[in-house]
């Protein structure tokens, strides 16, 4: 598979490298923007409601006349939850299709397959998703939220109001969750925890048997000392874990559960009854009291015609993402890549949640953190909210990265700059 | 001057307003909606304090999120929806108060510490009702979330308490109080002693959080009674792997089941077998949808009913794939191969296209929720059902294939068919039905996993490997090879994890059997004779 996409690649780009030139002289009525996300295979479940939100957002802003005088047109690609496809169809969208941005992606995996094809082809991306940190490309806009903008707020909550002293990091087996629990267990062990109060737990892709890891969980908590689950299992997992905890009893008086890639869609196949009071923290909820949420919930319920539909937290972040973009372009007065990459440090959109978020000069933004309690009717009920947080990009908490930072403007322009040796380079160079 | 002036009239105020708390839960009622989670949670304490039952139904309302505010005037209510209306009971008297519109009233907010002394309060107040089963949870309540504020209600209820169940069950709630009381030493050792014949974790759970705040000569009581109880839960802990492990295998013979039929008996590799699964519990969702629209009261039996739903419409289509497809590629495994790998391609971007990409809910029965306890083993009914489900189907199908005359046709045409066809049986519709068979099959387990796993375009491919994997290692063609494969590889399984973790213990799986497959290239449970040769 990695041959053949490579393969691929390479080829098309041969053939770009002979016609780029034409397209360069073609007149332009139309601005385009690339939207990638998987349409098909696993990923369709996640990626298909960013595609519809992307249309929607790109048919609002031609209502309100496009951008610097033209209409938008979105390309939308299929890369079908298959990595290296992603990298193809990007390289696609960029050389072929030259669109001006492109919107996508939902896996860390996906991400890092593309990260290249946008540095070598001087793109930009905007990716939508939470994601684990530790990275910041010249070329990638991180509107999702980093661990300190999710994972640490989320543990400090259930420390401070639940009481917690025993926790338990269960994941699944790949890059983000493996990343964020080793952030968290050293934050924690910061805080004074004990080896021995932290339990770490991976389990496969769609594990769906998760009687004995639950039983562990019960075992694990019943030591005398309030316990909670932090979660990072991903996707399809949840279902089947939140209903082995509901059949075994487990309620959130006792052992609560925050989790981190569970949202208002994930709960959409779930009788959420027995899981009341379980949290989830990201940086919006559907149930968000603002009015721009309000009107965004009616336009997304009209643009697709279904009044069930939810919204959650990547939708917000791409519409921040969208919004940014726009105002950089406007400002710019262009959609050349190196202008639009000088003028988007510090601009400030309207966030989702009554607020406006700020795109810094790590290629994060600014956001508030919410946790949420679940709700018997599927939603989340507000029970924190945090002022805005600026996204972290290499975590103070791990010793690989804490003397990085990230600093996009001239004449620093180095994405992890090591503040002890005052040079650019390092991890993740 | 002016200070300790203001400050004696502070106090005043204070005694005043804490005076008429105390004589007036509705004022305290009242004050909730106001109050923040960490007031509400001292103001529970009072309501709770008071011991009036009769702000119950307000406490109740608070925990089911019913309990509101209004707006204009701050009383609150508890409320039930009416049409676009919320129609507003008094919180005491249980009167009816009107109706408001939603947008004048405000939900109070519940959080999970408040719950847990909702939970302590509601315990400690409904420990009297007449209701025998409420005094029973009371219990419950108060023993799972102790508290030495209850101590005296749970004493009261006692004395009173003619029920055995619901006594013995006081006298824990009673020992939990006491070990979070400041009662005396010897009160606290009986205490220990009651805790630690109930057994289990939640009684470790108590020991191990009250022990801390214990006087240090009851330590060794502490542990004496924590060591027991973990001496016997080792050795349930044995025999809840060994469930864990044959509801694992279960699960696996179930997804496994059809394709026994299809691949183990028939010879056909049929990707496509996870796709059947899949639509089966897709069919779980269509009749559960309709149940909910037009029958709502048929809801426990909605399982029952997509069963033969299932089955029919999967085997509809394992016929039309047979005839449209499968029938032209026989003793050509390649080319079947890749042809049902692509049907299995075209059939879950149809479920996506019609049904969405997203997961679609598939409720649980009242029957198949929650757990019972069968001494030291916690036992899910969802788990006990569908083993209990697939055993029946495999005896069912074992049945048919030996007994019934279409049972006999099958093997007939699998193990010779130019015989079977002089004998005048028309193989070629055997082999649809036989087809159609397991593909129905696949679809009834599918009925039985949407019960545990999501229903999404995606959930057959999660099983097909297992099932493949199953059916191998039982042996082709074997059906009882199918149910002991499942069944060891289930219980290995769960025996691995708790020491290697999920993700090693499946990869050490895989090696296992490959190691054996390589020693005993036909499975477990190899077929002998002349069929094999052909």
């Amino acid at each position: 598979m990695n041959f053949k996409a490579r393969l691929g690649g390479a080829m098309l780009a041969a053939i770009m490298s002979t016609t780029s030139f034409h397209g360069a002289f073609a007149a332009e009525d139309t601005i385009k923007i690339g939207v990638l996300h998987s349409l098909s295979g696993t990923m369709a479940i996640s990626e298909t409601t960013l595609k519809d939100v992307m249309l929607m957002l790109v048919e609002e802003q031609n209502k309100k006349g496009g951008v610097l005088g033209k209409k938008l047109e979105a390309v939308v690609v299929d890369p079908a939850s298959d990595w290296p496809l992603f990298a193809e169809k990007a390289r696609q969208l960029i050389s072929q299709d030259k669109v001006a941005a492109v919107f996508g992606c939902w896996t860390s995996s996906s991400r890092k397959s593309v990260l290249p094809v946008f540095e070598e082809l001087n793109s930009i991306l905007f990716y939508p998703v939470q994601y684990e940190g530790e990275e910041s490309s010249r070329n990638i806009f991180y509107t999702g939220a980093a661990p300190n903008q999710q994972a640490i707020p989320a543990v400090d909550y259930l420390a401070e109001k639940e009481g917690v002293q025993r926790w338990v990091l269960a994941g699944t087996d790949y890059v983000y969750p493996q990343t964020t629990n080793k952030i968290l267990k050293a934050y924690l062990m910061s805080k004074g925890v004990k080896a021995e109060d932290i339990m770490i737990n991976y389990t496969p892709f769609g594990h769906s048997d998760w009687q004995t890891i639950v039983t562990d969980i019960k075992k694990f908590g019943s030591a005398g000392k309030k316990t909670a689950v932090v979660s990072t299992i991903n996707g399809d997992a949840n279902v089947p874990f939140y209903k082995e905890l509901a059949n075994q009893g487990i309620k959130a008086e006792d052992i609560p559960v925050v989790a981190f890639s569970v949202g208002e869609e994930e709960l959409a196949g779930l009788d959420t009854t027995p899981l009341v009071g379980h949290l989830a923290a990201w940086n919006y909820f559907q149930s968000v009291d603002a009015p721009v949420n309000a009107e965004f919930i009616k336009e997304w319920h009209a643009f697709t015609k279904n009044d069930k539909r939810v919204t959650n937290d990547p939708m917000e972040a791409a519409y921040i993402g969208f919004n940014a973009w726009v105002k950089a372009v406007e400002a710019a007065g262009t959609t050349d890549t190196d202008k639009v990459l000088d003028s988007i440090i510090g601009v400030s959109v309207p966030n989702l949640s009554g607020g406006t978020s700020t795109v810094m000069p790590n290629h994060h933004i600014t956001k508030p953190v919410l946790i949420g309690e679940i709700q018997s009717n599927g939603q989340f009920e507000i029970v924190q909210q945090t002022p805005s947080v600026v996204g972290d990009e290499w975590s103070d908490y791990l010793p690989d990265s804490k003397n990085l930072i990230s600093d996009w403007r001239k004449p620093m322009s180095c994405g992890n700059f090591n503040v002890a040796t005052g040079k650019c380079g390092g991890k993740g160079s | 001057m002016l200070r300790f002036f203001l400050s004696i009239l502070l106090m005043i105020l204070a005694l005043a307003t804490q005076s008429v708390a105390q004589s007036d839960p509705k004022a305290l009622i009242d004050a909730l909606g106001k109050a923040d989670f960490k007031q509400a949670e001292d103001l529970l304490g009072q309501i709770a304090a008071s011991a009036d039952p009769r702000v119950v139904p307000a406490l109740e309302a608070f925990n089911d999120g019913d309990l509101y505010v209004r707006k204009s005037d701050g009383a609150v209510f508890i409320t039930r929806a009416s049409g676009a209306n919320l129609a507003l009971i008094d919180p005491l008297s249980g009167a009816a108060a009107g109706e408001a519109p939603k947008g004048a009233m405000t939900k109070l907010k519940i959080n999970n510490s408040l719950r847990r002394v909702l939970r302590s309060a509601l315990g400690g107040l409904t420990l009297l009702s007449p209701d025998r089963n409420v005094r029973l949870s009371a219990a419950d309540a108060v023993l799972r979330s102790p508290s030495a504020e209850n101590l005296e209600l749970v004493e009261a209820a006692l004395a009173k308490e003619t029920d055995r169940e619901v006594k013995a069950r006081m006298e824990e709630a009673r020992a939990a109080s006491v070990l979070s009381s400041d009662r005396p030493v010897d009160q606290k050792r009986a205490a220990i002693e009651t805790i630690g014949s109930i057994g289990g974790r939640d009684a470790i759970s108590i020991l191990m959080s009250a022990s801390a705040s214990l006087d240090a000569s009851l330590k060794p009581d502490v542990d004496r009674a924590i060591s027991k109880i973990q001496s016997s839960l080792a050795f349930w802990d044995l025999g809840q792997n060994v469930w864990y492990g044959i509801s694992l295998g279960s699960v696996l013979l179930l997804a496994a089941i059809g394709l026994a039929i299809t691949f183990g008996v028939m010879g056909i590799i049929n990707m496509a077998h996870g796709e059947m699964v899949m639509i089966g519990a897709y069919a779980t969702f269509m009749v559960q949808e309709v149940i909910r629209t037009s029958a709502p009261q048929l809801f426990d039996w909605s399982l029952a009913i997509a069963v033969p739903v299932a089955f029919l419409v999967t085997g509809a289509i394992g016929l039309v794939i047979e005839r449209g497809v499968i029938r032209f590629l026989y003793g050509r495994p390649l080319e079947t191969l890749l042809a049902t790998w692509g049907v299995s391609l075209i059939l879950q971007q149809t479920v996506r296209s019609i049904f969405g990409p997203t997961n679609r809910e598939v409720g649980n029965p009242s029957w198949m929720s929650g757990s019972f306890a069968l001494g030291g083993l916690s036992i899910t009914w969802n788990r006990l059902w569908i083993v209990a489900f697939s055993l029946s189907i495999f005896f069912g199908l074992l049945i048919l294939m030996k007994r019934s005359a279409f049972g006999l046709q099958m093997r007939a045409v699998t193990q010779n068919r130019r015989m079977a066809s002089s004998m005048g049986i028309r193989t070629a519709w055997v082999d649809a039905f036989t087809f159609a068979l397991g593909s129905g099959i696949a679809g009834i387990a599918g009925v039985a996993l949407s019960q545990i796993d999501n229903v999404s375009p995606n959930l057959g491919q999660s099983y097909i490997i297992d099932s493949f994997m199953v059916v191998v290692f039982g042996g082709v063609g074997n059906l009882w090879g199918t149910l002991v494969g499942a069944l060891s590889l289930g219980v290995l399984n769960k025996f691995l994890e708790p020491s290697v973790g999920a993700v090693l213990g499946k990869i050490l799986v895989l090696v296992l059997i490959i190691l054996f497959i390589q020693k005993r290239p036909r499975g477990l449970f190899a077929l002998k004779g002349r069929a094999i040769e052909a």
